[in-house]
């Protein structure tokens, strides 16, 4: 990963739709370039997938979030890895991480209502095997999310001055 | 009553701002996509506005001296002396004034009398001629062409020079054509400036956001910096245009009578603001102006995606090497740049200044700033284009 490859992502981050000639305009480079770096990098796996990032309070689905956070045994050979792995299996499950400090992973969550979250925990997740406990956050409102501002009440009008 | 026969013959004399105009316009549409706005869409620095927010908690509200807080104007000094190589005696050589806006209005008062002309290159940011009107002066423009990138050529100065030729402004990086003016071009206009005795408002807002090479004054040049009076302040660099901090740099004699207007006009710049600025001068110089290099490297990459995507609509669009505007020509589409901006409201709802407003010169160009966040060119990007390939068809 050189300058030219983070300039590349840093791009593609906030909008994956730019083609190769205007990234390759932003960045002083030449079309070719970009184009065979980006190649390179979906290859090697940095650049994993094109998604999308959809703003949930406005497509009318019910929709909840919970945060989880879980503590664990690690087991003797492979630490918190399988844990994590059958967690992540769950196709309710969107991100897990782990953490340092209180506790050792934290599961995030996706169902349609919060009664859907709740049985997945008390049903799935907090049964396991080495899971010792459970704490649950369900999130409220998303005002950032992936550097993306969705709440726009606050945002700023600039007047043309002359 | 008829309030209008009382206002004086100069006020009435100055024409409303054409970006003003177009842009009461502009708001009777919803979701207009605007690339009108001449500010940085960042913030202030945390730190500057913490510093601002101390010196409130602090009591700090009284007037400072007339001449803005010492350790700022210390600041000034250090900051000229780092970028332009440039030594101002912080004493009575530095002034800090409310905005830029208000150090060029002192400026043109100090200097002229009834009838003084004053040489405006043309394109140029909107307030200067009126600023020479109120002073009594005449403004003289310039014309500034594509063909010269901009920048004003010693051809174009000589015949804009007549015996009533008292100051040339020098705008650069220029608003609206992001022109710079080189060493070289510098050099070669700087013995015309002398052998006229010409004093030169160099006004360098845009100073830290160039993209070639560094900043040059043309205070820095030998024999002008005795004839300059130098204009900036920290909207532009810091992001910082809400608190209203510009400065003047100028010898002694020019300083102090500059100094008289401002003390019986203005007293000061307001306190807070002055420690705004003299956090994000005094962390910027300590850090290698890590904020602004930021900032630049955002607008540079805007910069390059808009000329690429203008000249590939088949807009020709020079390369600008200063300032957050580019400006190219409509004219290939059969349209003034009046026409073209007005037509792109109606029909695709993007606002993007008539070149005109900024002078005769501008005519067949408009301004778009590139302020706004890489999201929003692109669409605006796609709009223009869609508008541009209307228009050809129609041609």
């Amino acid at each position: 990963m050189d300058k030219i490859d983070k300039q590349i992502l840093d791009i593609l981050k906030n909008d994956s739709r730019f083609s190769a000639k205007s990234i390759a305009s932003m960045i002083g480079q030449t079309e070719d370039v970009v184009a065979q770096r980006v190649a390179d990098m979906e290859e090697s796996g940095v650049l994993v997938k094109y998604t999308t990032v959809v703003n949930s309070e406005l497509t009318g689905d019910d929709y909840v979030v919970a945060l989880i956070e879980v503590k664990v045994t690690p087991q003797s050979t492979h630490g918190f890895d399988n844990i994590a792995r059958e967690i992540m299996a769950y196709n309710e499950v969107s991100s897990v991480y782990l953490m340092s400090g209180a506790y050792d992973l934290v599961v995030i969550v996706e169902g349609k209502s919060i009664k859907n979250v709740s049985s997945f925990i008390s049903e799935k997740l907090s049964v396991m095997d080495n899971v010792i406990s459970t704490a649950t956050h369900f999130i409220l409102k998303k005002y950032k999310s992936e550097g993306i501002v969705l709440d726009k009440e606050n945002s700023k009008k600039r007047e043309v001055m002359i | 009553m008829n309030q209008e026969k009382y206002l004086s013959k100069k006020v009435q004399s100055i024409k409303p701002s054409g970006i003003r105009k177009f842009f009461d316009v502009a708001n009777m549409y919803k979701d207009i996509i605007s690339l009108g706005v001449g500010e940085p869409d960042f913030d202030t620095p945390w730190n500057a506005r913490e510093a601002a927010v101390k010196s409130i908690r602090k009591g700090f509200t009284q007037y400072t001296s007339n001449s803005g807080l010492l350790e700022l104007r210390n600041k000034i000094a250090k900051y000229q002396k780092v970028r332009c190589g440039l030594d101002y005696d912080a004493q009575d050589e530095i002034l800090v004034t409310v905005g830029a806006s208000e150090a060029i209005d002192l400026a043109l008062r100090a200097l002229i009398d009834d009838g003084d002309e004053v040489i405006i290159p043309d394109p140029s940011y909107v307030s200067y001629m009126p600023c020479v009107v109120m002073a009594g002066g005449s403004p003289v423009a310039v014309k500034c062409e594509l063909k010269d990138k901009f920048s004003l050529t010693p051809d174009n100065l000589r015949k804009a020079i007549t015996p009533k030729s008292k100051v040339l402004i020098l705008p650069y990086p220029n608003n609206p054509t992001g022109a710079i003016m080189t060493k070289k071009q510098l050099e070669e206009i700087a013995p015309i400036i002398i052998e006229n005795d010409l004093v030169v408002i160099s006004d360098e807002i845009y100073s830290e956001l160039t993209y070639g090479g560094d900043h040059v004054s043309i205070a820095s040049l030998e024999g002008m910096q005795e004839r300059t009076i130098l204009i900036n302040g920290f909207s532009k660099a810091f992001a910082m245009t809400g608190w209203r901090v510009g400065y003047v740099c100028a010898p002694k004699p020019f300083t102090k009578a500059i100094y008289k207007i401002h003390q019986y006009g203005i007293m000061c710049a307001p306190t807070a603001s002055q420690y705004c600025a003299l956090e994000a001068l005094s962390s910027n110089l300590n850090e290698d102006f890590k904020d602004v290099v930021e900032m630049r490297n955002q607008y540079d990459m805007r910069r390059r995606y808009l000329v690429q995507e203008l000249n590939d609509m088949g807009l020709e669009t020079f390369e600008p090497q200063g300032a957050f505007y580019v400006f190219p020509r409509v004219s290939s589409l059969g349209m003034t740049g009046e026409e073209f901006a007005s037509e792109l409201i109606e029909k695709k709802r993007v606002a993007v200044v008539p070149g005109d407003a900024f002078g005769e010169s501008g005519k067949d160009f408009v301004r778009i700033s590139y302020a706004y966040s890489i999201e929003s060119l692109k669409k605006a990007m796609t709009k223009i284009r869609e508008f541009v390939e209307l228009k050809r068809i129609q041609k």
